[in-house]
């Protein structure tokens, strides 16, 4: 029985419609949501010592954005279904951090949209969802 | 805004476009007050036949006291600074911060410049092959102090009201000292510091690295550049302006990706260079040690080699300098002590994995030996060794060199700036003058040969050294008791492992 669901949201279509799906699953069965932005950031990046000095004045600035236009929009829509949910952003890789917030979460299923790419550009820039897939540790459930 | 830079720009140009001669004209000029500082900086104390600085003995004194006072915590803090490097203890609810490796990597290739590839052959020159035993371990007792300095720079920095942040010795020697109630002398210090770090970001960080970028690329198209030091000087002014005052970011982004593969790129053919003089490998090491200790044909003997070799080594690895607690200040860290661990990787980079393996490149080349080297200096005998093995060395070398320059001064550009600003407060516009004051200076250091520019740049780095280090005694038991603390918690878990 599921108790714990993590919607992976990225503000495209994709994500909308996982959003709606997972609206379907958990409303009124009591499952909690955490719905996770994850922006792309790596630690080991080069950057300049002015890049730094300002960094985290830009994290708050990229976390405020990602509220407004992602998170925020989908915690509305959630509002109005009874739902218990979460919201999470959080920088890092993507694939990671999901599966680490999912472990973190205890969550026993992970929900996530594709983007529908194909030929050379899921070669060149690869997928969210199909890593996921390959590395998660729960079941996951990708919305087309 | 633009009305002042404009005519500023215009009055640069037009000096510098004078004519090929203004380069004597400037060298006649800078003589004398490189005469004049050095005798002062560089005061030197005869012993027993060498002529010892007293600003290096300063130093290495220094080293020396923090590596005992911090219990070798050079050797003993070295693995944690490398779990802390990995990211182990990184918190992810904190993710999206300046990391530990990128504070590490901005203040790297702030360091790694063309000191390591220039600097040693001209230690090696002066000081003799034994120099370099003597810069491995000034690099060794640097890690104290770097880790020191870097511990003080995050504890005491400012955080300005818009969340980004200042700091640095200037800020540490103000605060410090205050807390110790010493306010007024505190101020001082701290404010002569700010006017040191300047000056420096002008001489080492600016003008020493656009002279050595312009010789590398003069030798290797053979000399087709000789008298337009002052052409490559404006076109490097112009990419730095374009950088610092532009805010061409995608400038700086590219270089600090390709500095570390340069680096990398430099050390794996020093090390192929190295082994395929593997014959002259065992002469070349026990050169070293020899030379070491009883300083064969080097002025002053084996004490002669050992100051060439920590003058040099500070010169690269900037530890006392202060400047390097400037950039890792930048950190969001709750712990201090931790940008102290890591920055003790820097003189070990540096130093003596980087300066040791050019040491040993021009060793095993024997390029050192008058009779084939003839009268290169500094970079262009680092790029002979090179030569020696791969004929198109010199290519890769005075791009890698000229990457290297213009990293350096793209950081110490920042170190300068927030001198400038402890001192004229964080005004914009303000801070438009000095960046354009620090690209004229580019252009400047292409026109001035070697001899005096070395001579003004050295001085320079070595007198911020004097107030450094000093609040560095003054503050240590502060850093020592941080550690202490730290290394409680760390045993007893409350400071926790993520991976």
């Amino acid at each position: 029985m599921t108790q714990c669901m993590l919607l992976a949201v990225d503000g495209s279509q994709g994500g909308d419609r996982a959003l709606e799906y997972s609206i379907a699953q958990v409303k009124d069965r009591g499952i909690k949501l955490v719905v996770a932005y994850v922006i792309e950031w790596s630690p080991y990046s080069f950057n300049t010592p002015e890049e730094n000095a300002e960094r985290h004045k830009r994290r708050e600035g990229e976390i405020s954005r990602a509220k407004k236009t992602i998170i925020d929009p989908a915690m509305e829509k959630l509002a109005g279904h009874n739902i218990k949910a979460e919201s999470i952003v959080r920088h890092g890789a993507p694939v990671e951090t999901l599966n680490e917030l999912a472990k973190k979460h205890n969550v026993d299923q992970i929900v996530i949209g594709r983007r529908g790419q194909s030929g050379i550009k899921s070669l060149l820039f690869g997928s969210v969802a199909g890593s996921l897939i390959q590395t998660s540790e729960v079941p996951i459930t990708v919305v087309p | 805004m633009h009305r002042f830079i404009l005519p500023l720009l215009l009055s640069l140009l037009f000096i510098t476009s004078a004519h090929a001669g203004i380069d004597e004209a400037i060298n006649n000029m800078t003589k004398p007050i490189a005469v004049l500082i050095g005798q002062i900086v560089f005061f030197k104390i005869p012993i027993f036949g060498a002529q010892l600085p007293v600003v290096v003995l300063w130093l290495v004194a220094g080293a020396v006291f923090f590596t005992f006072y911090m219990g070798f915590v050079n050797l003993r803090g070295f693995k944690h600074a490398i779990q802390l490097v990995r990211g182990d203890y990184a918190d992810p609810d904190s993710a999206g911060e300046v990391s530990h490796f990128q504070a590490l990597a901005t203040a790297v290739s702030g360091t790694v410049g063309i000191g390591n590839i220039g600097g040693v052959a001209v230690a090696v020159t002066v000081g003799g092959a034994g120099a370099t035993f003597w810069l491995i371990v000034a690099g060794f007792l640097g890690m104290s102090t770097k880790f020191v300095e870097c511990t003080l720079g995050v504890k005491y920095r400012n955080e300005n009201p818009d969340g980004s942040v200042s700091g640095g010795p200037m800020y540490y020697l103000k605060k410090g000292f205050a807390d110790r109630g010493m306010e007024g002398f505190g101020k001082f210090i701290g404010t002569f510091y700010a006017i040191g770090i300047f000056i420096g970001a002008l001489g080492i960080g600016n003008m020493f690295q656009s002279n050595q970028a312009y010789v590398q690329l003069n030798h290797v198209t053979g000399g087709a550049l000789d008298g337009l030091g002052w052409l490559v000087g404006l076109v490097l002014a112009a990419v730095v302006f374009s950088v610092i005052i532009g805010g061409i970011k995608s400038i700086a982004k590219v270089t600090e990706k390709v500095v570390p593969f340069m680096a990398v790129f430099y050390c794996l053919f020093a090390l192929i260079v190295i082994f395929l003089n593997y014959a002259t490998i065992p002469q070349a090491v026990a050169n070293i040690f020899t030379g070491a200790f009883t300083g064969e044909g080097v002025t002053g003997g084996a004490l002669g080699a050992m100051i060439i070799g920590f003058q040099r080594a500070v010169f690269s690895n900037e530890a006392g300098i202060g400047s390097a607690s400037i950039a890792h200040a930048a950190v969001r860290t709750d712990e201090p002590v931790t940008e102290g661990y890591v920055s003790l990787l820097e003189p070990f980079i540096d130093t003596i994995v980087i300066c040791t393996i050019t040491a040993l490149v021009i060793g095993t080349s024997q390029v050192a030996d008058p009779s084939f080297a003839g009268d290169a200096k500094g970079i262009a005998m680092t790029s002979l060794a090179f030569e020696r093995q791969f004929s198109w060395f010199p290519y890769p070398l005075a791009f890698a060199a000229i990457l290297f320059a213009f990293s350096t001064m793209i950081s110490w550009s920042y170190y300068g700036l927030k001198g400038w600003t402890y001192m004229f407060g964080e005004d914009e516009k303000g801070q438009t003058i000095y960046k354009v004051i620090f690209c004229g200076f580019v252009a400047l250091g292409c026109m001035v040969q070697l001899g005096p520019l070395l001579d003004i740049s050295d001085a320079l780095v070595f007198l911020i050294c004097v107030p450094n280090i000093l609040g560095l005694y003054f503050l240590a038991p502060v850093v020592r008791a941080e550690m202490n603390s730290y290394l409680a918690r760390l045993e007893s878990g409350e400071i926790k492992k993520f991976k």
